[in-house]
Parts: structure tokens; C-alpha cells; sequence
């Protein structure tokens, strides 16, 4: 069962789960995708709500159906490139921003960044 | 799109109580509903009313269009919020008076289902405990091809393992294109399975709704809104 939290409709945290998958390769370019009665069971949720946030992925073109073979995942590697950087960028202005108010300088925190990154590669 | 249920300007009173104050009320095909409320709000007085086993005292009912009664019962599989299994009959006597009542019934389905419980079905329900007891019932009603599943409180007596498996159980099993109406007092688990919710109180009907979008027009999830709708 996947954990959903109070205060977002669920279609769309179900969206934002198959974006995280399709994102970090789990689910790759061209493949076919599980049904959704298969889904709902995973996330123990009703298959209407996976089927309109499948629907809203479709729309957004991350997803598309062919009509009696299911579902399958983009093969436009450009688009699931940009919205790797959509969802990153997403994630940093959160974090960034609450540390500005906090005060920290743009430059401190640049700096924290990379340190942060150096020693996590040298680790 | 087609009701499968409809209450029409419904009230029943017992003696000088209202339980239930003029419902008028539709329920689409092909939806699970959470029917909500503390306890006296009328939940169970609208399930026994769905299944012909209480009448009105004004108004109507009607399941798919006819009034409750040996038609109806067809295509309703109802999980009623005590058992009426008899406590010496084994599992298989139960599964062949199933069998025998409705002609919707899914032996095999339902023999699966037990065996992936590891339930032996030469066991008599006397010696089962108080959980697996409400699994075995819960089965039996889920392994009917059922146009309509009325649950009063499946959830009510088990552990939340329990809960999870007979939620899962519920999902993996409904009849495509069936409705589901699920009683509970119990939000927080099992929220996320229902298209709509209906929040009952003193017998009238507080708030109807798509789960979705009374969580994007709040803010919050029902369970947080049921315990500022029903504050003590």
C-alpha cells in the first residue's frame, strides 16, 4: 500500500508517484504499464482514482494508450528529461527558499551545496 | 448516468424517534461509497432499509429501480454488522448454503480466497477467532458477482493488519461495474478507496461528496473534516 498524506486529492499523488517512477528509471521508456485494477490493488485505492490520474498523465503526454494493448509509458526522452529537471528544481526551490528566509546568503549557500556534494562522493 | 440505489424523501421512525429524517439520496453505478457517521447517526437503519429487512415509515427505496425484496436480493451481497452464521456449521456447509442461496456465487473464487488464509474449510466457525470469523464472512460476501455490496462496519472488530487485508480483499474482488457502500466510523484507513462519501448525522445527510474533491476544496482529508463536522 503506498502512504498518501491529508490535505491533496489523491489522483494527484498518484500522479506525482508514476512521475517519481518514470523519473528514476523504475518504470522505462516504452514499457507497458500495469492495469489499473493492478494499480489500485498495489495502492490500495480505488481504481477510479488511479484511472482519472492515469488520465491526467496521458494528458500530459507521459503516458499513452494504445486501445486494446493497455498502457505504456513516453518514449520521448526529451520530455522525461525535463521533467527529471521540472521535479528537481520543484524540490530545491522548497528547500531553498525556506533557507533564504532563514537568511542564509545565496553564496553560503552555493557553497554548502557543493561541499555537500564533494564529500558525499569522496564518502 | 444510472442509480442503482435511490432513497426518495425516506423517513423511518422507531416509536417517537427518527432515525432516518426525509433521505433523499442517489447512488451511481459503479462507485464505492463511504457511508459515515458516529454511531446512532442511521448507518445500519439505511443498510437494513437497502436489503428490505426494515420498511419505511415514509418514502421509498429502491435498488436498481424495484423495491427490496427476493428481486433485489440477486444482485445485493450484504455484510450485515452481526453475523447470522451459525456458530457449529464448517466453512464447506456454509460455502454450499452460499452456493445454494445465490445463483451469483463463485465457489472457486471463494475457495482461493480461503485457502490463501490458510482456513481450513472442515473448520467449524466456533472455533475461529473473533477476526478470522469477519475475514470468513467478508469472503463469502465478496465472492458473489454482486450488481451492489452493502457492508455495515467491515472493518470494525479486527487489528489493522486485518483492516488492510480485508480492504485489499474488497478491491481485488468487487464486480467490475458494481457499487459498493461501506459503513464505518473508522475514517482514516480506509478513505482512500471511496469515490464519494456521505456524512450522516441525527438521521439527515451532513455532506455528500467526491472524496477528491472535498480534500481540493478543504484542504484536508475527510478524516480531519469528520472530526470538525462531528466535534464533541
Amino acid at each position: 500500500m503506498w502512504n498518501f498524506h491529508n490535505n491533496t486529492p489523491i489522483y494527484l499523488q498518484i500522479v506525482d508517484e508514476i512521475k517519481m517512477q518514470i523519473i528514476s528509471g523504475n518504470w522505462k521508456p516504452g514499457e507497458k504499464i500495469a492495469s489499473v485494477r493492478e494499480i489500485a490493488q498495489e495502492a490500495g485505492v480505488n481504481p477510479n482514482t488511479v484511472q482519472r490520474a492515469l488520465s491526467e498523465l496521458e494528458r500530459h503526454e507521459l503516458l499513452f494508450a494504445q486501445r486494446t494493448n493497455g498502457r505504456f509509458v513516453t518514449e520521448d526522452a526529451e520530455m522525461i528529461k525535463n521533467i527529471r529537471r521540472e521535479v528537481a528544481t520543484q524540490k530545491m526551490k522548497e528547500t531553498l527558499e525556506a533557507l533564504l528566509q532563514m537568511g542564509y546568503t545565496p553564496k553560503e549557500l552555493e557553497e554548502i551545496v557543493s561541499v555537500y556534494l564533494e564529500d558525499r562522493e569522496s564518502a | 448516468m444510472q442509480s442503482i440505489v435511490e432513497f426518495d424523501n425516506l423517513t423511518k421512525e422507531f416509536g417517537k424517534k427518527k432515525a432516518l429524517d426525509q433521505i433523499s439520496l442517489q447512488i451511481p453505478k459503479g462507485r464505492i461509497i463511504g457511508l459515515l457517521g458516529p454511531n446512532g447517526s442511521g448507518k445500519t437503519t439505511m443498510m437494513k432499509l437497502m436489503n428490505g429487512l426494515i420498511q419505511p415509515s415514509e418514502g421509498e427505496v429502491r435498488i436498481d429501480g424495484i423495491k427490496p425484496g427476493t428481486e433485489s436480493k440477486k444482485i445485493v451481497s450484504y455484510l450485515p454488522e452481526k453475523t447470522y452464521l451459525n456458530e457449529w456449521m464448517k466453512v464447506r456447509d456454509i460455502i454450499s448454503f452460499f452456493g445454494d442461496f445465490y445463483a451469483d456465487f463463485d465457489h472457486y473464487k471463494c475457495r482461493e480466497l480461503l485457502k490463501d488464509l490458510n482456513i481450513d474449510i472442515n473448520d467449524k466457525l466456533k472455533t475461529m477467532s473473533k477476526g478470522t470469523k469477519e475475514k470468513v464472512q467478508l469472503i463469502l460476501v465478496m465472492s458473489r458477482k454482486a450488481q451492489l455490496y452493502l457492508l455495515d462496519e467491515p472493518i470494525g472488530g479486527v487489528d489493522p493488519a486485518a483492516r488492510d487485508y480485508i480492504l485489499k480483499t474488497i478491491l481485488s474482488n468487487y464486480n467490475e461495474g458494481a457499487s459498493i457502500i461501506l459503513s464505518t466510523h473508522l475514517i482514516g484507513d480506509v478513505e482512500k478507496i471511496f469515490d464519494d462519501v456521505i456524512f450522516l448525522s441525527y438521521g439527515t445527510i451532513a455532506l455528500n461528496g467526491s472524496v477528491d474533491e472535498i480534500r481540493e476544496e478543504k484542504g484536508k482529508s475527510i478524516d480531519e473534516l469528520f472530526r470538525e463536522v462531528f466535534k464533541c
